[in-house]
């Protein structure tokens, strides 16, 4: 199944809107914004430029802190990471595409705590699925669905972003 | 040659593609028979770990629990310590054997150090030998689940060395395809000319040079898809990228030069030299370098020169090489 352009544009749209909230609520100003290779990584800079941020979004390569060394090994394909600003006592918002295990949200925060001690971290994902193997929650969320084990949710781009379900 | 197999089975060396669909490379030992996808896959990686050197904590937990050894026969600065660096930036917990102190002086054969090192549960020997073929000696004595790297054997191969050159070569040139390399000096000895042939050649660089006197220059080097040259000014003459080789007098069982006064008039590197080179040409130069007589100290600290360069992406290229070779058999 594909999301059309505007769906995901609408998805999109309510994960900016929440995360402006956010930062109101928690009185937070200038946070850093890190997306997750390679959808976190569109996403984050998607935001960047619609809150009006100088600069480009940090990324990050989460590769080389997986868990799964031992069973998958390395992709070399990955863009490396891109962390152009100090992040001590900065607040990060972490942008990923889709939350399924927590896995990759957990890998994330530890390569975070390589470059500095930040004030707090917010996760920022467009979709959560079941499948949760982590206590590892979204503090923004654009859209929850419960797929089969047998699904995907794969996110093209990055001009236009669009969402698609595919078999495994 | 060697009949190293750095893919695990005969077909994967038919079949050669990017390391995705590949296994990992059980050891690595030579470069003559990697593929060019998977060269640039090893490139790229290293990019990816280039920047493990700049973050406040310089190390990713990569090879967490995994045993490396370095088992030098042979002595080695920047080699063995950018190994040692790059397995800890990984990590692997890091043993460094001194060969010198070890039991092999008491009679201890090479075998049974082996052996022994295996009931240690170690995961990985990187081997330097004067030998030649000596990597690929051990590569076929250890367990199945031990990796080996050649850090360099004899006058063979020193594949991670071409590997941190072409690497560094691509970061001022990205295209292969559009430049022209000279390296000068002692080709005769050079395990690191040996291996970078090979490797510029797998990624199409189109023009390579050597340039030597005769007497360092193998007979029939123009079979390797090379130009000889004995006139140095001519041979690097818009070249992109010049690599000094050092005189290996260590290796040399007889007189091949005059004397190095004579050598370093006729194929030194002085400052004059770098106006025969292209618009932006660098120069290499594996180390360690002997000052005054293959390279002035003007060019070797020169702005044309990027020999420490080498040296820090050296730990990048084997942090590469090191994750590939540990990586797990997906067959399995």
């Amino acid at each position: 199944m594909k999301y059309s352009k505007e769906q995901t544009q609408e998805l999109l749209q309510k994960i900016e809107n929440s995360l402006r909230d956010h930062l109101l609520k928690n009185k937070i100003s200038d946070p850093i914004i890190i997306g997750v290779h390679t959808g976190g990584a569109w996403i984050a800079e998607w935001l960047q430029k619609k809150m009006g941020y100088e600069g480009k979004s940090a990324s990050l390569n989460i590769n080389f802190y997986r868990d799964d060394f031992s069973r998958a090994g390395v992709n070399p394909k990955v863009e490396p990471t891109a962390m152009p600003v100090s992040i001590d006592d900065k607040h990060i918002i972490l942008v990923d595409d889709v939350l399924f295990t927590g896995r990759t949200t957990r890998a994330a925060i530890n390569e975070i705590f390589d470059f500095g001690r930040p004030l707090s971290v917010t996760l920022v994902v467009l979709v959560e699925r079941n499948g949760k193997e982590l206590p590892i929650s979204a503090d923004i969320v654009g859209e929850k669905l419960e797929l089969g084990n047998d699904k995907n949710i794969k996110l093209n781009g990055p001009d236009p972003l669009a969402l698609e379900i595919i078999d495994k | 040659m060697s009949e190293i197999n750095n893919f695990d089975t005969e077909e994967e060396k038919d079949n050669k593609s990017d390391i995705v669909s590949q296994k990992r490379l059980s050891h690595f030992l030579d470069i003559e028979y990697l593929s060019k996808p998977l060269i640039l896959d090893i490139l790229d990686l290293a990019e990816s770990f280039a920047g493990v050197s700049g973050q406040p904590v310089k190390k990713v937990p990569l090879l967490r629990g995994k045993t490396i050894v370095n088992l030098f026969f042979e002595a080695s600065t920047r080699t063995r310590t950018t190994f040692e660096l790059a397995a800890k930036r990984l990590s692997a917990d890091f043993l460094n054997i001194n060969v010198d102190f070890s039991a092999t002086k008491k009679g201890e054969t090479l075998l049974d150090t082996l052996r022994n090192l295996e009931a240690m549960h170690c995961d990985m020997f990187i081997v330097r030998h004067p030998l030649s073929g000596a990597a690929e000696f051990i590569s076929k004595n250890v367990s199945p689940n031990i990796s080996v790297i050649n850090a360099g054997d004899g006058r063979h191969a020193h594949p991670t060395q071409a590997m941190l050159d072409i690497f560094t070569i691509r970061k001022y040139f990205p295209d292969f395809k559009k430049i022209k390399v000279a390296i000068v000096g002692d080709i005769l000895h050079s395990r690191v000319a040996r291996s970078l042939i090979h490797a510029l050649r797998i990624v199409e660089v189109p023009d390579i040079r050597v340039i030597g006197p005769k007497t360092l220059l193998p007979n029939g080097i123009e079979h390797m898809g090379v130009k000889p040259y004995v006139d140095m000014d001519e041979g690097i003459k818009n070249c992109n990228v010049v690599i000094m080789l050092r005189l290996q007098n260590e290796r040399m069982d007889s007189s091949f030069i005059p004397d190095e006064h004579e050598y370093y008039n006729l194929y030194g590197f002085n400052p004059k030299r770098t106006d025969l080179l292209a618009k932006n040409g660098i120069v290499m130069h594996p180390g360690p370098v002997n000052r005054g007589i293959e390279i002035s100290s003007e060019v070797a600290d020169g702005e044309r020169s990027v020999i420490l360069q080498q040296v820090s992406n050296g730990i990048a290229v084997r942090m590469a090489i090191l994750s590939l070779s540990m990586q797990p058999q997906r067959d399995k």
